[in-house]
C-alpha cells in the first residue's frame, strides 16, 4: 500500500513511523515531583493552621508561597529545567499557572513594560483565568436558581 | 540556462560557489561539525538586547565574513537572496540594511537558502550580474518565541519535535569562477499531506522532499547513485527515515548515500534534541561549512542539496490548518 | 507534624499530576488547553460539591494542583450567592482566589524587572 495516496493513510503511516513519548517515564516523574509539590504546600498548610489561621487563608497563604517560589525559579532560569523533567508534575499545581504568567512576562518585556510585559505576561494563563472565572460565575449563577426553588445540589 | 523535463532548470554556464561563511550558537558548536564553522557563539544574545536583534547581528556578520572571505569588493556584488523565518523576514533586513547591496527578500521557510542560491543562479547565467550573495539564519530563542512558547515555561518537547538552528550561512555566487559549480536547480511544488501537528515537521515536509527528489530524477535522467551525497535540509530522523522508504517504494535506493543536515548537526543522544536540528540555519550552516569544505578538499564531488521547509505559522496552525511542505534542489558539482 | 496529612497530600497530588501527564502525551493537548481543562473540571466538581471530599481527605493534595483553584472559584461564587444573591456569583469567585492571582501577576512583574530569559540548554 502507498502511504501518500489519501491523507488519512499518510497520517496513519506517520503515526506509526514517529516515536512515541517514554510515557511510564514522564508519569513516574509527573507522581513524584507533583506530589512533592502538594506535600510542601501540605507543610506550609500545618504551619500556618497550628498559627491560628482558618482553613481559607491557610490555603490562601500556601497558594501565595507556591507562586513566589515558582516565580523565583523562573526568574532564575530553572523552572524551564524542571518542567522538562516533571512535565505536569510542575504544570498542574498551582507552580504550573504561575509560571505560566511569569515566563511570558520575562519573554516579552523586550517590547516594553506596558505592551509587552503588562499585554502579553496573560498570553499563556489568560484562558485559565477567563473559564475558571467564568465557569465559577454560572455555578453561582446556577446556585442561585436553584436554591431559591428550595432545591440543594449534593 | 534551458529546462529539463517537468522542474528543472540546467544551467548553461553553471555560477561557482567561490566562498561560504556559517556562524553558529553554543548549541551547534557543542555538536559533531563544531569544526568546520567559522564562528561559534558564546551566548544567544551576542551583546544585544533582543533574540531577534542577536539574529540580526548573526546574518550581518556571517555576510560580512562571507564577503571578507571570497575578496570580492562589495560593490562589485550585484544582488543578494535572503531570508529567515521571523515574520516578514526581519532578520535578514534589518540585518543587511547597511549592506547597499540590491537586496531580495526570500521566504521558503527552511528551504530558504537553497532557494536564494537556485534563484541567484538564474540571474547569474541569465546574465544580470556577476556576482550574488545568498543568505538564511534562525534563531533557537526568536523562533520559540514567534511559533511556540516563551522561553522559560516549562513545558516538554516532543519525541518527533524538532530543534531550531541557532546561526546563519551564507554564500557568494559568481558567474565566474571556479567551483564548486550549481548545474541544475530543481524548484519544488508545494505539497501538503494534510500533517497538521507542529512539533513533526519533519513528517509534514517529508513528500514534499519525496516530490522534488524524484522529479529531479526523472528530469535529469540521473538515479541517487549519481551523486557523492544526497542531503536534505531538516527533515530530521522522523523524515530522514519516512523519505527513505517512500523514495525506495517509487524505486529509488537512496539509503547508502542520503542523510539530513539536521541529523548531522546536533548528537542527538547528548544533546537531547530529540528528531534533529531544523529552521534555515540548519541547512544553511550545514552546507557553508561542512559540506563546502567536502567539496572544496574534494572529498565530495558531486552532491545534491534538498532544502526542505514548512510553509506554516502560528495563526494558521491555531486554526487547525495542515502544514504544507515544499523542497527545492540543487545540484553541486565540481 | 501530622505525618499521615503529608502522605495524603503526596499521593493525592501525584495522581492528579499523572492525569495530566497522560493526557499530555496521549493527546497533544497544549499546556494552556490542559490547565483549562483543569481549572474548568475543578470548578465543576466544586460546583457540584464534590471536589470538596477530596479537599477534606487530601488537603493540600486537592488545593494545589488547578482543579483546587476551579474548586475555589466555585465555592467562592456559591459562598458570594447566599451572602450578597446575584451580584455574588460575580464577585465571590474572584474574592476567594485573589491572593493567588494577585500574586501571580505581581511576581511575573517583579521577574520581569530583573530577569533575563535565558537559552534552554536541553
Amino acid at each position: 500500500m502507498n502511504p501518500l495516496n489519501t491523507q488519512k493513510d499518510y497520517q496513519n503511516y506517520v503515526d506509526q513511523k514517529s516515536p512515541n513519548s517514554p510515557i511510564l517515564k514522564n508519569c513516574f516523574n509527573a507522581f513524584w515531583v507533583g506530589g512533592l509539590i502538594c506535600m510542601i504546600g501540605q507543610i506550609i498548610m500545618n504551619l500556618c493552621k497550628a498559627r491560628g489561621f482558618d482553613e481559607a487563608m491557610s490555603g490562601t497563604i500556601v497558594s501565595i508561597i507556591l507562586i513566589g517560589i515558582s516565580a523565583f525559579l523562573t526568574g532564575l532560569n530553572i523552572f524551564n529545567r524542571i518542567g522538562k523533567f516533571a512535565g505536569a508534575g510542575s504544570l498542574i499545581p498551582i507552580t504550573g499557572f504561575a509560571n505560566s504568567i511569569v515566563a511570558p512576562a520575562m519573554e516579552y518585556k523586550s517590547e516594553g513594560y506596558v505592551m509587552g510585559v503588562g499585554g502579553k505576561m496573560f498570553t499563556v494563563a489568560g484562558p485559565v483565568l477567563v473559564f475558571g472565572i467564568s465557569a465559577s460565575i454560572l455555578v453561582g449563577i446556577i446556585y442561585l436558581i436553584f436554591n431559591t426553588q428550595g432545591i440543594t445540589l449534593v | 540556462m534551458q529546462k529539463l523535463g517537468l522542474q528543472t532548470i540546467q544551467f548553461t554556464s553553471p555560477p561557482s560557489i567561490t566562498e561560504t561563511a556559517s556562524i553558529v550558537g553554543p548549541k551547534e558548536a557543542d555538536g559533531p561539525l563544531a569544526s568546520y564553522f567559522d564562528k561559534c557563539l558564546e551566548d544567544e544574545f551576542w551583546g544585544e538586547s533582543s533574540w531577534e536583534k542577536a539574529e540580526s547581528k548573526i546574518i550581518k556578520e556571517t555576510a560580512s565574513l562571507a564577503i571578507g572571505k571570497s575578496k570580492i569588493p562589495t560593490d562589485q556584488i550585484d544582488f543578494c537572496f535572503a531570508g529567515d523565518l521571523l515574520n516578514q523576514c526581519i532578520s535578514s533586513s534589518f540585518g543587511l540594511r547597511d549592506l547597499t547591496i540590491p537586496f531580495f527578500g526570500v521566504f521558503g521557510a527552511c528551504s530558504t537558502f537553497v532557494e536564494g542560491i537556485g534563484i541567484a543562479s538564474v540571474f547569474l547565467d541569465g546574465g544580470a550580474g556577476k556576482n550574488a550573495l545568498c543568505c538564511a539564519s534562525s534563531h533557537f530563542c526568536s523562533a520559540e518565541k514567534q511559533f511556540r512558547f516563551p522561553l522559560e515555561l516549562g513545558n516538554q518537547r516532543p519525541q518527533s519535535s524538532q530543534w531550531t538552528v541557532t546561526g546563519a550561512g551564507c554564500a557568494v555566487l559568481s558567474k565566474d569562477g571556479t567551483g564548486p559549480f550549481v548545474t541544475h536547480f530543481t524548484p519544488g511544488r508545494i505539497v501538503d499531506m494534510g500533517i497538521k501537528d507542529a512539533n513533526n515537521m519533519g513528517a509534514a515536509m517529508a513528500p514534499a522532499a519525496l516530490d522534488t527528489l524524484i522529479t529531479h530524477f526523472k528530469d535529469t535522467n540521473r538515479n541517487p547513485s549519481y551523486y557523492d551525497v544526497i542531503l536534505t535540509g531538516d527533515l530530521g530522523y522522523v523524515g530522514k527515515e519516512i523519505l527513505i522508504e517512500l523514495s525506495q517504494k517509487q524505486g529509488y535506493n537512496i539509503k547508502s548515500n542520503y542523510n539530513d543536515c539536521g541529523v548531522l548537526i546536533f548528537d542527538k543522544e547528548k544533546q537531547d534534541t530529540h528528531s534533529g536540528g531544523s529552521g534555515c540555519a540548519c541547512c544553511g550552516t550545514v552546507f557553508s561549512g561542512f559540506l563546502f569544505h567536502e567539496l572544496k578538499t574534494k572529498k565530495y564531488k558531486k552532491i545534491l542539496l534538498i532544502a526542505t521547509g514548512a510553509l506554516t505559522n502560528s495563526t494558521t496552525s491555531q486554526q487547525g490548518e495542515t502544514i504544507p511542505g515544499i523542497a527545492h534542489a540543487i545540484s553541486i558539482e565540481l | 507534624m501530622d505525618w499521615i496529612s503529608l502522605l495524603k497530600a503526596f499521593v493525592v497530588g501525584g495522581a492528579i499530576c499523572v492525569v495530566g501527564q497522560i493526557l499530555i502525551d496521549k493527546t497533544k493537548l497544549t499546556p494552556a488547553r490542559i490547565l483549562v481543562l483543569f481549572v474548568t473540571l475543578g470548578a465543576i466538581l466544586g460546583g457540584l460539591g464534590v471536589y470538596q471530599y477530596l479537599v477534606d481527605f487530601a488537603g493540600a493534595g486537592a488545593t494545589v494542583p488547578l482543579t483546587g483553584f476551579g474548586n475555589n472559584l466555585a465555592k467562592g461564587a456559591i459562598e458570594g450567592v447566599k451572602n450578597s444573591g446575584l451580584i455574588g456569583a460575580f464577585t465571590g469567585g474572584i474574592k476567594n482566589a485573589a491572593g493567588g492571582i494577585a500574586a501571580a501577576i505581581f511576581f511575573g512583574y517583579i521577574a520581569s524587572l530583573i530577569a533575563k530569559p535565558k537559552m534552554k540548554k536541553q
